[in-house]
């Protein structure tokens, strides 16, 4: 072989060489993260830490239940709200392609899409805390419910996009009225995506601090009323973690470690909701 | 038998009638209102900083002090924060994102190794940014100070250099994952007619891959840096809390973000609140843009 | 006509400034199965759709005329009624995916929230997989999903789903097009037995299907109506040149 062949082949091989070691590279932090919670965490896991309050300053112990709970409604609230009126929106854009409306529907939701956590807290206080001239975990789960709404619409109508014509055709051709070919037939159809859009945007807002700072605020307390200040799983984090207190410290270790899991798990039912529900054409 | 049930399908067709036109309504009406909340949203950042628009004018963004009890609000010390912890974290992050780009989008599509590499990718945007600052902070920061003792420079832990590390961890997914669309994207008659005139894997890649894939994977790096523009919990977590200006990236300081995070709720005086809505404004501006500019693009690739 | 069931009159069509359906007539006699066929782009598939208000479905289309069911304009009434009456099958089977055999069939009545009772809901089920021809091979698996069926044994299931809404008209948008010969021959036999009961108008590219199963044949042209009559006469006696270079191949 010629060495100039020999050379453009070692160039190479070295480029491969290297696209492989920083690719490997990648992972290593997150496995250490994942390591390190997981080592930090699963020891202060245990039946008290879930069912119990934190305890004072000072006194070991102590659990996150107010946290779990106060997360829990927060993100049942936003979704609950975020769901119904991004799938419509996801519908509304997937039947009007060309509209006007629809492009800039698009644009605004791009638009959320890019926004900043924390700029969502602080248009949040002003319209629902200010007014109510109260932190609250309903204005936390409003705040979420704007960040997962762009994640939902577009996830709903990418799927409902791809599902071919044909479909609606055949149940507009029957003489089914329109919501019901949509509702019915198009929905049930593009289920698999749809769903798991709406994980994926779950399991995002489940792990937002920012937009909850100036919202539901926390709340060392128990609290299911939303009216109220809320503790969530990321705000107990937050707050424990740049705590002094080594105490405070354990307590956020197993509270991140939970939220991790919980974070996880969803992923992977996003997963597996699209790997298993797809339809046959 | 089938008649029977004929008059029934008459008489349930007006209501459905009636129906079919409140739910196209409400379709609208759904789009109509995503519309005008992302307006309102837009009008209650502008109405709410107008008092430090009006009170503090350019000088906001180039003032070099911020000292809320002197009633001196300027942003200068921020913006310089946030753009050195972006681009630092961008620095990091794009040979790592563009590998793995090239490794699943070229070299090893398939495969197990594969299918693992890109589900740690999907994971790493998947863990909350207050898991990555609290990591940050107790693992990450005492590695910093140790390396800061050994450069001789004063031993932080936290600061600009901290952030802008676990920043880039953050923002690699975007990039790689939309890097790696891109290149999959390259016809395989271009590589084929590269190879065919006898060049290598490598030169394939530069002169073929690379320029084919040049604005999908621009489109990455501009969503990247508007994940961590816009990125609050972790760099704030880490960052240093401090409004002097940085004089090297080992030093304290604060983003955007991090100065609202920290403040918002302290703010006791109506300019001081104000000042830092303004502040939201001006990163809420910047990020959309930023995010604009790259979906247009990937639009534009993928339609061409 | 003294049995005439549907009947254009000046009918246009448009896609945006597209004109693709000019000013056509044509009177469909009722229990007649009437082959719409033309070279592909003539407006055939554009005209049938037209006739059970598919084609405005389409962004930027638009119609011009009248189209008459028992003298009532279907432009006249909501697409809902005038699809109950007019049923269609398409190009491609398409049974719903999420659905049951059993369900597809029962689809117009189960989608639409109709309660009925399973005794009911059985027989229309059964009767038109009958009349379908598609009873015997199904019955055994009613409750598996229809897209577990063959091409043709689909595009049957698509005709029973069509018949158990009980329409005047079926329109038939070249069903055999997507499907192998054997299933082919199946279908056209199909369309004999359900002229008892309806009318049919199918569109095809294929002269001989054409010929083979219709009654009466219209040939279409650049979206003209060129020439409608007997099967028999036009195929052995075209009025027009066009319509005899078509039938002997010298353009398509």
């Amino acid at each position: 072989m010629k060495p100039h062949i020999k050379y453009r082949l070692g160039k190479s091989k070295f480029f491969k060489a290297i696209v492989i070691l920083l690719s490997t590279l990648c992972t290593v932090p997150l496995f250490l993260i994942l390591f390190y919670i997981l080592r930090e965490g699963i020891t202060r896991i245990n039946w008290h830490f879930l069912v119990n309050l934190p305890k004072p300053v000072g006194e070991a112990g102590g659990g996150i239940a107010n946290a779990l709970v106060g997360s829990l409604l927060i993100v049942f609230f936003a979704a609950l709200m975020a769901i119904p009126v991004g799938v419509m929106g996801g519908i509304y854009l997937s039947e009007n392609k060309k509209s006007r409306l629809a492009n800039l529907t698009r644009l605004a939701v791009d638009v959320l899409q890019g926004t900043p956590s924390i700029v969502v807290g602080i248009v949040i206080y002003f319209w629902i805390v200010k007014p109510l001239s109260t932190f609250s975990a309903l204005s936390g789960s409003v705040a979420l419910a704007i960040m997962m709404l762009p994640i939902v619409v577009r996830s709903t109508e990418e799927t409902l996009k791809l599902l071919p014509a044909s479909l609606k055709e055949a149940g507009l051709a029957l003489g089914l009225p329109y919501q019901r070919v949509i509702l019915r037939i198009v929905l049930p159809c593009g289920f698999s995506g749809v769903i798991s859009g709406i994980i994926l945007a779950v399991a995002r807002i489940a792990g937002e601090t920012a937009p909850l700072l100036f919202t539901a605020f926390g709340n060392p307390f128990f609290s299911t009323n939303i009216f109220k200040p809320m503790q969530s799983l990321p705000l107990l984090i937050f707050n424990y973690a740049t705590s002094p207190y080594d105490e405070w410290h354990d307590l956020a270790w197993g509270a991140a470690l939970i939220l991790l899991l919980w974070v996880l798990l969803l992923n992977i039912i996003t997963k597996i909701t699209t790997r298993r529900w797809k339809i046959q054409f | 038998m089938m008649n029977v049930w004929k008059n029934v399908k008459i008489k349930r067709a007006f209501h459905q009638i009636r129906m079919e036109k409140f739910f196209k309504t409400s379709l609208v009406l759904i789009a109509l209102s995503i519309l005008i909340l992302v307006i309102s949203f837009l009008l209650t950042l502008v109405v709410q900083s107008m008092p430090s628009i009006k009170a503090l004018g350019f000088g906001f963004l180039v003032g070099k002090t911020w000292d809320p009890v002197a009633n001196v609000y300027g942003t200068y010390p921020f913006l310089l924060g946030t753009l050195l912890t972006s681009f630092l974290a961008l620095l990091i992050s794009i040979p790592f994102s563009f590998a793995i780009a090239i490794f699943l989008g070229e070299y090893f599509p398939r495969g197990w190794f594969s299918e693992f590499l890109k589900n740690s990718i999907e994971l790493i945007a998947a863990v909350p940014s207050v898991i990555y600052g609290f990591w940050g902070l107790f693992v990450l920061v005492p590695l910093v100070r140790s390396l800061e003792i050994k450069l001789g420079v004063t031993p932080y832990g936290i600061g600009i250099f901290t952030s802008s590390v676990i920043l880039a961890i953050m923002i690699i997914p975007y990039a790689a994952s939309l890097g790696r669309e891109m290149i999959r994207m390259v016809p395989s008659s271009l590589k084929e007619a590269a190879y065919s005139l006898g060049a290598t894997r490598y030169e394939v890649i530069r002169a073929v891959i690379l320029p084919y894939a040049k604005s999908g994977l621009m489109a990455g790096v501009l969503l990247s840096l508007g994940r961590a523009l816009g990125e609050t919990m972790a760099v704030t977590m880490v960052i240093g809390n401090t409004s002097l200006i940085p004089k090297s990236i080992f030093d304290p300081g604060n983003t955007m973000a991090s100065v609202i995070a920290n403040e918002f709720t302290e703010a006791a005086s109506s300019l001081y609140l104000s000042s830092l809505i303004e502040l939201g404004l001006v990163l809420f501006l910047v990020t959309v843009v930023i995010n604009l500019i790259g979906k247009r693009i990937i639009k534009r690739f993928t339609t061409e | 006509m003294e049995n005439t069931i549907l009947k254009s009159v000046d009918f246009d069509a448009y896609f945006g400034e597209n004109h693709v359906v000019k000013k056509v007539n044509i009177e469909i006699p009722k229990n007649n199965v009437v082959a719409v066929m033309g070279p592909s782009g003539c407006g055939k598939t554009t005209f049938l759709r037209c006739i059970n208000r598919m084609h405005e479905l389409i962004e930027g289309a638009s119609t011009k005329g009248k189209m008459l069911l028992n003298n009532e304009d279907v432009y006249e009434m909501h697409p809902i009624f005038v699809r109950h009456k007019i049923g269609m099958v398409f190009q491609r089977p398409n049974p719903f995916p999420n659905l049951s055999i059993y369900d597809n069939v029962i689809a117009g009545y189960k989608l639409n929230g109709m309660k009925m009772n399973k005794a009911d809901k059985d027989v229309i089920v059964e009767q038109s997989l009958q009349k379908a021809a598609l009873w015997n091979e199904v019955k055994d698996s009613l409750h598996k999903k229809g897209t577990f069926l063959s091409g043709g044994q689909q595009q049957r299931l698509c005709i029973a789903r069509a018949i158990a809404m009980e329409p005047e008209v079926l329109l038939l948008d070249e069903p055999t097009s997507a499907l192998d010969p054997i299933s082919t021959s199946s279908i056209e036999v199909l369309l004999q037995e359900l002229k008892k009961n309806y009318t049919l108008i199918v569109v095809t590219h294929n002269m001989q299907q054409a010929a083979r199963v219709s009654d009466k044949t219209a040939f279409f042209y650049l979206g003209e109506l060129i020439e409608y009559d007997d099967t028999k006469n036009m195929f052995t006696n075209p009025q027009d040149k066009r319509t005899q270079n078509y039938i002997t191949g010298r353009f398509s």
